[in-house]
């Protein structure tokens, strides 16, 4: 049995235009100690996927529905009691900003101690000298003095390690990073990811990784899950995703990443885009919803939405024509 | 810090001045002649003079200030003119009433109006929520004096639970002390209370879009915790600004509170000497005032510091 699935899973907000599907039926698995990264543009639905499965999303306007299973569990069904046992104890997240995720007015030993205290049951004592382990397992010099500090007092890159402390603490089995690395600088997001990939073997936890950098994706990830405009549209493999994407979209998004050796001068080797905008998510489309901005759409691919198929062993694409080897390789 | 606060304790000194010479000037053009008010109806023009004379009147504007901030700083406020007694006797005598007035009513408003913010911010849009702005709205709006005569007549009058009017001093027991001011700290709280109420919702409003807020639910944190803990002590800095400020009003409220409800504090002192033209007890309360609010702005800068570790002297 997986450590998460995700069933159908539709996260909807009602707004004064209508509602907005920002999650619309998109279904994923995650094994124990897997890394699975779900990738997507801005506004497809990836942050509030990673949101609803804590139940991080206030309701109303949010409505979730379909069916979240931690460890055979159901978390829609859960109560308030029950969510609050797992958030930040078996289930845990780290978010995007680490210069405003970090309470001002706390000290960061505070912060970590927190969820000792709160999950564990440690007492004060024993929760600040776990905080300090916790810092020093994250690669912060000068621990036992950096527990005092207020988050004001670091770095960009320290507070996210101090992110990172506070969601392992409790050794959660499941870690959610929505996009942890792109606040950050290049050499700081660097070494971001070789910690979160060193503590993953140490602490066994799985993790679902949110991203739009494919760079990220290929450096930690075991499995792809693609999205675009609340739908999963590609999940394959790490390497399968790469070397032979099925979606166009999916295409689209690794053609527009440069090319270690190509130059970036001369119109030979420009970047590709993909045109066009994401849909709005307030309408339903009837037909693909990549139909609008792909360059291989025909009237079926506006008519029918295409059902994911598997196209190769554990990969899976929504594409009428992604079976077609060769045309799409354009 | 400790530089800072005693920089800050020397600033108040020129403070202090100004406000000196507003409180000497203010009643030296005042209309009305003290001297003519003592030496009463039958007086000649000669009596008045007299006492004139007698009371240092006739000497220069500024050689009276002079001496006057000279004795002030040796401790002395003068004697009152219509009880010949020293005016910090009459300070003291009456300070306890008006010092448990405004304490109690301090304690009220605080632990009254800040959970209701809180509670509104964090039901915003509900019936309670509603309910709350609309109490601070009325709160706003009807006069402490109304509020206090309306209160005297339901539960002192009507229902009995309460004395209509009177202090007890606190050494005669606290229930019997506390008794005599739960009304009037509700009258003169009213307004006090909307007004931390609020600020207290509307800065909470904002920092509960924060992002920690949505870390502190991530952890795992119960509603009480997120609200009391991580939300309001970055709220802190606003609302105990607000309450600064509101303790200004507070003073002015006690003077009316104490007329309503017969309380023999500093209020019922100022508002008799400004009746009689008692100047120097006059000026010594104002002064009094003045001091107490230059002293409450002084600990509420210093108190920033303990809820917000990003502020710094």
């Amino acid at each position: 049995m997986a450590l998460l699935e995700v069933d159908a899973l539709q996260t909807h907000f009602r707004t004064p235009d209508g509602i907005n599907r920002a999650v619309d039926g998109v279904s994923f698995h995650v094994n124990a100690g897997e890394t699975l990264a779900i990738v997507g543009e801005s506004g497809c639905g990836k942050s509030v996927t990673a949101m609803s499965i804590l139940r991080l999303i206030p309701e109303p306007p949010g409505k979730i529905a379909g069916a979240i299973r931690f460890n055979g569990k159901n978390l829609l069904e859960a109560t308030d009691k029950e969510m609050r046992a797992i958030r930040g104890n078996e289930i845990s997240m780290i978010f995007q900003e680490p210069m405003t995720s970090l309470n001002p007015v706390l000290t960061v030993g505070r912060q970590i101690g927190e969820t000792l205290r709160l999950h564990q049951g440690l007492s004060a004592q024993a929760a600040e000298d776990r905080a300090v382990e916790m810092l020093n397992l994250v690669g912060i010099p000068e621990a036992k003095r950096r527990v005092r500090e207020y988050p004001h007092q670091l770095s960009g890159g320290m507070r996210q390690r101090v992110m990172i402390a506070i969601a392992l603490a409790c050794n959660p089995k499941l870690l959610i990073a929505d996009e942890p690395t792109t606040a950050l600088d290049v050499t700081i997001q660097a070494q971001i990811l070789d910690l979160m990939r060193d503590l993953k073997h140490r602490v066994g936890a799985a993790i679902v990784l949110i991203t739009h950098d494919l760079g990220v994706v290929a450096e930690v990830a075991e499995r792809v899950v693609v999205m675009y405009a609340g739908k999963k549209v590609e999940e394959a493999p790490v390497h399968a995703l790469f070397n032979r994407p099925r979606h166009p979209y999916t295409q689209g998004l690794l053609g527009s990443v440069p090319k270690l050796g190509s130059s970036l001068t001369g119109e030979a080797t420009r970047l590709a885009e993909i045109p066009g905008l994401v849909p709005s998510l307030k309408q339903k489309i009837p037909g693909c919803v990549f139909a609008s901005r792909c360059p291989h759409a025909t009237d079926l691919c506006t008519a029918i939405a295409p059902a994911l198929e598997e196209k190769a062993p554990g990969h899976v694409a929504a594409c009428h024509y992604a079976l077609r080897e060769g045309a799409l390789a354009a | 810090m400790f530089a800072y606060i005693v920089r800050r304790v020397l600033a108040t000194i020129p403070v202090m001045a100004i406000v000196a010479l507003f409180v000497f000037s203010l009643l030296y053009i005042a209309p009305g002649d003290p001297a003519a008010v003592i030496a009463g109806d039958q007086a000649t023009p000669d009596d008045v003079e007299r006492i004139r004379a007698s009371l240092g009147l006739d000497r220069p504007y500024l050689v009276r200030f002079g001496a006057w901030v000279w004795d002030i700083a040796r401790g002395d406020l003068g004697v009152s003119i219509f009880t010949n007694l020293p005016v910090s006797t009459m300070i003291q005598q009456r300070i306890e009433p008006t010092l448990s007035l405004m304490i109690v009513t301090l304690i009220l408003a605080i632990t009254v109006a800040v959970p209701m913010g809180v509670v509104a911010a964090w039901r915003q849009g509900t019936t309670i929520d509603r309910a709350v702005m609309a109490f601070a709205v009325l709160g706003f709006s009807v006069p402490v004096f109304v509020v206090g005569y309306m209160l005297a007549y339901i539960f002192a009058l009507e229902l009995d639970w309460l004395p209509v009017q009177g202090y007890t001093p606190f050494s005669r027991g606290f229930w019997p002390w506390l008794q005599n001011l739960i009304l009037p700290a509700i009258a003169l709280g009213s307004v006090y209370i909307a007004l931390i109420a609020r600020i207290t919702r509307a800065t909470m409003l904002e920092v509960l879009q924060q992002d920690y807020i949505r870390t502190a639910k991530a952890k795992g944190l119960g509603q009480r915790a997120i609200l009391f803990v991580h939300a309001l002590k970055n709220a802190a800095v606003p609302i105990i600004t607000i309450i600064g400020i509101g303790l200004a009003g507070l003073i002015g409220g006690a003077v009316v509170t104490e007329s309503v409800f017969a309380i023999p504090g500093l209020g019922r002192l100022t508002v008799d000497a400004i009746l009689r033209r008692d100047y120097p007890v006059i000026q010594g309360v104002v002064l009094l005032f003045s001091f107490v609010y230059v002293l409450v702005n002084l600990a509420i800068d210093l108190a920033y510091t303990l809820f917000d570790p990003r502020i710094r002297y």
